[in-house]
């Protein structure tokens, strides 16, 4: 058992220097305590719904989230509104089908099985619309980042006037957890931009918890699924190793050897 | 392939394995006579054979829904994470699967180091093992390209590049690898196929590895020979079967905990944004298990001389029966080589440090030394350790010191326990 110990350590050892290298630059990001965190780790099912409204009015008028579809935000684990909910959300949105028999495109009212409609028709169209800048697609995005949730959080509140003496050329923004300090999107949220449905006060630093919240969920729709079969995968591996680890000794209990 | 005769008890088993030795295979498997001292660290090799397993069927799954195509394959892996079933699972094991692996592997080339595995008349398993290690580390690169987000495009455009050092021909090839004049489709299509291939090409190597293991029998702690069978082996089934699946378990712990509850942390995040030949990422830097390697290729301020370095620091390894020139095996009775061991150990984990840190200023001096240090330790330090150091007596088997009772014997099983 010593000899266990030990090398335990020395593997542990190894592990730490190596996820310290990995985790590299550190950045003093806001914190906020996130639902989603954690050996159980769920999303809080109301700020999902508020940050799906966020998103749709305010960061939907230029950032796609093409890997999305409507059904999504009725399914296990996500916004969960209801089918009906989903449909008329979906409804709300136009988009383009066909060819129809007359082999002419039209469009349609979306349904549930469609993708989330783009703001733009191409990257070309979004970068002229935005000054030269891509609205980057929001379907990873906080796993498209170093600082994932943390990040985003910080960078929706951290627009600040730029420090004397920094030159920003027009259509720049100033903002402190950008990298190189220079972001071309303007401020998206001020207080009350958004009346929220469930009469929460919308806050920028609400607004940005929920929307945050809701692009977690939009990169790992599957997360709730993860922690739970991940809680019972690994009670699972420590019952058997536990009655593998008795079985050994006593297998080995003849041999005058340590185990 | 067993020294003794076997005989299937039933007149089937006998019919059968008069054709094909199969039953007479297994039982050498069930019995083959194993160090009964043999610690943890030598339970590594059955935890590489899941992982390569594990890599091999997690990665058939994958290929069912990934579309190798420079358009559709960032979308074909999103498509995995949200809408095959269990997709998500499913990749996440093979990418943290790949870290998994590698973390194994080190741990078993460095086992071998300490208690000098690789010495007669273990030289062809030992080659055989960088063969393996070398293919490993060609899967990983291409597997890595294959989400083709932005680390996957530059990583390969980097990596491919190094080939353009060689002289005359360098450009040529490189445009013959890439299948074009950049990274794009055609290199994409071509690294989906040998990834698909090496695993299997590994798969064979092991075999071999393992047949050539089963000519001398494992090394062990003392790292003396030993009788087989003998008061000093355990037949490999029940007792080193239980034993490795023990380790193999407490292994799949740490791997569940990667999988479900920081699946990307080894991962960089730059490869959630899709490929974009148009803008380079502001660090290109490798996956964690090539980093020491990625050090000592920046270190040398010449490219060619960079990739000669580089691809030397592996090779070397394949030369190191011939380098050490000590009898003694194991490093518990060789009280320098230990010393010079764990710096060498200390020496690695500081360049997989520096290849993580930019390329510049006080991390470029360090990985410099550290380059340094690590070719002193395999061209001078090994050869002339053999010659010049003094050793501690070496027990005549593993159970005789206890018995024996002789003062120097006694004091080198102690010296055994603690490292055990």
């Amino acid at each position: 058992m010593r000899a266990f110990i030990k090398f335990c350590t020395i593997i542990s050892l190894i592990i730490s220097v190596f996820s310290q290298s990995i985790a590299a630059e550190k950045v003093d990001y806001l914190k906020t305590d996130w639902s989603f965190k954690g050996l159980f780790g769920k999303f809080d099912r109301s700020s999902l719904q508020r940050g799906y409204q966020v998103y749709t009015e305010v960061c939907a008028a230029c950032h796609s989230m093409k890997y999305l579809s409507y059904r999504n935000l009725s399914e296990k684990g996500g916004p969960e509104f209801s089918v009906e909910q989903a449909k008329a959300i979906a409804a709300s949105f136009e988009v383009v089908d066909g060819p129809n028999a007359d082999g002419e495109m039209f469009t349609r009212p979306a349904k549930l099985s469609d993708k989330f409609v783009m703001p733009y028709e191409n990257e070309k169209a979004a970068q002229a619309a935005n000054g030269g800048a891509y609205p980057p697609d929001m379907s990873v995005l906080v796993k498209a980042r170093g600082g994932g949730v943390d990040y985003i959080y910080s960078l929706l509140q951290g627009y600040e006037t730029a420090p004397a003496g920094m030159i920003l050329d027009e259509g720049v923004h100033y903002n402190k957890y950008m990298y190189g300090n220079k972001i071309k999107m303007s401020a998206p949220l001020s207080d009350g931009i958004i009346e929220y449905g469930d009469g929460t006060t919308a806050s920028v630093e609400q607004m940005s918890k929920d929307v945050t919240t809701f692009l977690m969920w939009a990169a790992e729709p599957h997360l709730e699924a993860r922690h739970r079969m991940g809680f019972k995968a690994i009670i699972y591996l420590i019952i058997l190793t536990t009655l593998v680890y008795f079985s050994m000794k006593k297998i080995w209990s003849g041999i005058k050897s340590e185990v | 392939m067993s020294e003794h005769e076997y005989k299937p008890k039933s007149k089937v088993g006998q019919w059968f394995n008069d054709r094909l030795p199969l039953l007479t295979l297994a039982n050498h498997l069930t019995d083959y006579p194993t160090p009964k001292n043999l610690n943890y660290w030598w339970t590594f090799g059955g935890i590489l054979t899941f992982c390569l397993i594990t890599q091999i069927v997690t990665g058939l799954t994958l290929a069912m829904h990934y579309i190798a195509h420079a358009d559709m394959a960032f979308e074909s892996v999103e498509h995995i994470m949200r809408d095959v079933n269990y997709g998500w699972l499913i990749r996440y094991i093979h990418a943290n699967g790949a870290s998994m692996f590698f973390l194994a592997v080190y741990i078993h080339i460095f086992r071998s180091l300490f208690y000098g595995s690789y010495k007669s008349p273990r030289e062809i398993i030992w080659i055989l093992g960088i063969i393996i290690y070398l293919l490993m580390m060609a899967a990983a690169f291409m597997g890595y390209v294959l989400p083709w987000g932005q680390m996957s495009f530059w990583g390969a455009t980097v990596i491919t590049n190094l080939f353009s050092a060689i002289p005359l021909v360098g450009e040529g090839i490189v445009t013959w690898l890439w299948g074009g004049y950049s990274v794009d489709n055609p290199t994409l299509t071509r690294f989906f196929t040998l990834h698909y291939l090496i695993p299997f090409l590994i798969l064979g190597l092991v075999v071999l590895h393992i047949w050539a293991l089963h000519v001398p029998g494992n090394n062990n702690p003392v790292g003396i020979d030993i009788k087989k069978p003998s008061k000093d082996t355990v037949p490999f089934h029940p007792y080193i079967v239980i034993k490795d699946g023990f380790a193999l378990l407490m292994f799949m712990i740490v791997f569940a905990f990667f999988v479900f509850y920081s699946p990307n942390i080894l991962g960089h995040a730059d490869n959630y944004i899709e490929a974009n030949p148009m803008v380079t990422p502001a660090h290109i830097v490798p996956e964690w298990y090539l980093l020491p390697f990625y050090a000592i290729l920046r270190s040398v301020p010449d490219k060619l001389l960079g990739v000669v370095a580089m691809l030397s620091a592996i090779l070397i390894l394949a030369v190191l029966p011939w380098l050490d020139t000590s009898k003694i095996r194991s490093a518990v009775f060789r009280p320098l080589y230990k010393q010079f061991y764990w710096i060498l150990v200390a020496d690695v984990l500081i360049l997989g440090y520096v290849g993580a840190m930019p390329a510049e200023g006080l991390y470029l001096l360090i990985a410099r030394v550290a380059t340094a240090y690590y070719f002193l330790h395999f061209l001078v330090i090994l050869p002339v350790l053999g010659f010049k150091e003094k050793t501690i007596p070496i027990p005549l088997s593993i159970t005789e010191p206890v018995l024996g009772g002789n003062p120097n014997l006694a004091m080198a099983k102690k010296k055994e326990s603690k490292i055990e």
